[in-house]
């Protein structure tokens, strides 16, 4: 039964999470599936609140539970059911198999302690190395991603270092895990000022030819989409809409949502010359009373009566490229026009 | 000769220790708070060597000498012993009694207050109304109830003291940890492999210390206070204890002819309690940035 190719790194299947709250059940993700090669970026976009972030954090495993709880699937992580292991094995898995990146260099690093002794501390605990080893280890890293004098710097503390330089800190500290496989970075630039971003995605670039690792991009912006991505997922209020390499989303967007994504973003050509910048009509639906149909159809242009009513199935539009929508062929058909 | 320019200029950051001494010594009330605490510490550490006499050995010739005479810088009580020695050696008491007493509701409040927000549910909910309810007893009762289980002892009224203060450091840390616990950095450390101990307690803790020194801090100061009233009521250190209490009960028929064996031990309190909340409250202002300006 399993179907898991030699390559594949990540492979989430069908997976449905929901928060019970008090005004009632969220789902916040449903019938998700995704599978990361080793060695891939892909990149997941979509809105706030679409269940990007709650997927990411289903890998391992760092949704409160309770509320939050696993209602079916599979997350096979080099064949291995992540949702199967106890607590300890979890753990362990955690900073050195996969590591994570965060979305606020502000906040994910502990105020009171030393950036170094914070980056020293991962080699400390998975690997059991001497203090003095594992800050020798520490500017190493340091090194790695650029941080200028780092010797001085693993002494400082979080305050007083800049955005992007904390965030620097932050993906060494991730890559302090003994066999990184799987980076996950959950909006790495959405914190940091336009220059800065286009560093830390350099950096991450670079990072992945250096070490041989799979890179799990969150964002909502297409322009780190186009910059990074290998493949691009693209959810909506919890759904899988689209799915494809990075090419086709740009040049053959089938699915009215990303269409919309793309036609907002400034860079579009058709704002060549200036006018207002188009956007998505309309608000995310309410989760809580979200029905069975695509929950895109009340913003959507080409809605009809069949959207409301059911999920699409998947349309493979070729071997790379898929898309749930029942209309999929009237976006093609005005995109030619 | 060429020098080198590209030499690097290194500015030392200061550590969160130097910040705070720096911000420190513009307080001046913490500072003459943390004078009065340093010279009645220094008297613990050296009594012996710096009191005159023996605290316990009685002269009766010279009972109840008053002040400056007869060599006696603070006279004597009414068994003929040096008032100076007795206050130096109950400098030595009052300080293990603060640390100690403050040590015990320290470890058992910090234990109970991370732990109760960290896991949060039944667990905390149970907790937290055992607190409540030692909170629902007057303080000095809960103390004197504790002491009278226990028996009269000095250590045992320093127990009591300590157990009768847990529930307020439990609530302070408690409250501290609510609101650190759900920081990015506790989320990025469980990502890197943390688990719930080193959670807890390397990587939370840190972060809710300022509230809890400075609750500390003050705690010094009242259980010292509260010592003294237990001694006083005989429930603390026994005769012939050089504790300040103790002191002024058992002198207390001689305010009228001979007020300063009453009266001295009466002003040690009263500086070593002012010192704790001077320095105390200099500390809350300093370690809270919003208080800073």
């Amino acid at each position: 039964m399993e179907t898991v190719k030699q390559e594949t790194l990540l492979e989430i299947d069908n997976l449905n999470f929901s928060f019970k709250t008090q005004r009632g059940l969220v789902r916040a993700v449903r019938d998700l599936s995704i599978t990361i090669k080793k060695g891939e970026t892909l990149t997941l976009v979509g809105e706030s609140g679409c269940g990007k972030s709650v997927t990411a954090h289903a890998i391992n495993q760092l949704n409160p539970m309770p509320p939050g709880r696993v209602d079916s699937g599979r997350i096979l992580f080099n064949g291995i059911d992540l949702l199967q292991l106890k607590k300890g094995e979890i753990e362990k898995m955690r900073g050195t198999q996969i590591s994570m990146i965060f979305q606020e260099p502000m906040t994910a690093l502990n105020p009171v302690f030393t950036v170094g002794s914070q980056i020293a501390d991962v080699f400390m605990t998975h690997q059991g190395m001497g203090k003095d080893e594992a800050m020798a280890r520490a500017v190493e890293l340091f090194h790695l991603v650029k941080i200028p004098a780092p010797e001085r710097r693993i002494h400082a503390y979080p305050h007083q270092l800049s955005g992007g330089m904390r965030q620097r800190a932050m993906i060494a500290m991730a890559l302090a895990s003994p066999e990184p496989g799987l980076m996950i970075a959950d909006e790495p630039t959405t914190a940091l000022d336009v220059t800065i971003q286009a560093q830390i995605l350099d950096l991450l670039g670079d990072l992945k030819q250096q070490i041989d690792m799979s890179i799990l991009l969150i964002t909502h912006d297409m322009g780190v989409v186009a910059e990074m991505a290998d493949r691009v997922v693209v959810m909506y209020a919890g759904r899988k809409v689209e799915e494809s390499d990075v090419n086709s989303i740009f040049n053959d967007p089938r699915h009215p949502y990303t269409l919309g994504l793309l036609n907002s973003l400034p860079s579009n050509p058709k704002y060549k010359q200036a006018k207002r910048l188009e956007a998505i009509t309309g608000t995310v639906p309410d989760l809580l009373t979200i029905g069975d149909g695509c929950p895109f159809a009340n913003r959507c242009a080409y809605a009809t009566d069949i959207c409301r009513s059911s999920f699409p199935s998947m349309s493979e539009i070729n071997k790379d490229h898929s898309v749930w929508c029942h209309n999929h062929e009237s976006v093609k058909r005005e995109k030619a026009q | 000769m060429e020098t080198d320019i590209h030499e690097e200029i290194i500015i030392a950051d200061p550590t969160p220790l130097q910040e705070t001494w720096f911000h420190l010594k513009k307080n001046k009330a913490a500072m003459v708070g943390l004078g009065i605490i340093t010279i009645f510490v220094l008297m613990a550490i050296f009594a012996p060597l710096i009191s005159p006499y023996d605290p316990n050995a009685q002269v009766i010739d010279d009972r109840k000498t008053p002040m400056f005479t007869d060599g006696y810088i603070l006279g004597t009580d009414d068994l003929g012993r040096d008032m100076l020695s007795r206050l130096i050696y109950g400098a030595r008491i009052s300080m293990t009694i603060g640390v100690v007493s403050v040590g015990i509701s320290l470890v058992f409040g910090i234990l109970i207050g991370v732990t109760s927000a960290y896991f949060g549910g039944v667990y905390d909910k149970i907790v937290m109304r055992l607190i409540d309810i030692m909170l629902a007893f007057p303080y000095i009762l809960l103390t004197i109830v504790i002491v009278s289980l226990l028996g009269p002892s000095l250590l045992n009224a320093m127990i009591a003291i300590g157990i009768s203060q847990i529930p307020r450091y439990a609530r302070v840390v408690r409250a501290s940890v609510l609101a650190e616990k759900e920081a990015d950095y506790v989320l990025a450390e469980r990502a890197l492999g943390a688990r719930d101990t080193e959670l807890m307690f390397l990587t939370i803790l840190p972060n809710c210390l300022s509230p809890t020194i400075v609750q500390a801090t003050l705690g010094v100061g009242e259980a010292i206070l509260s010592s003294a009233g237990l001694s006083f009521l005989g429930l603390g250190a026994q005769p012939p204890t050089p504790e300040w209490g103790l002191m002024i009960a058992s002198s207390k028929e001689f305010i009228t002819n001979a007020w300063w064996i009453v009266t001295l031990p009466g002003i040690a309190i009263l500086l070593a309690v002012l010192g704790f909340n001077l320095f105390g409250d200099g500390l809350r202002d300093i370690l809270d940035p919003k208080m800073r300006n």
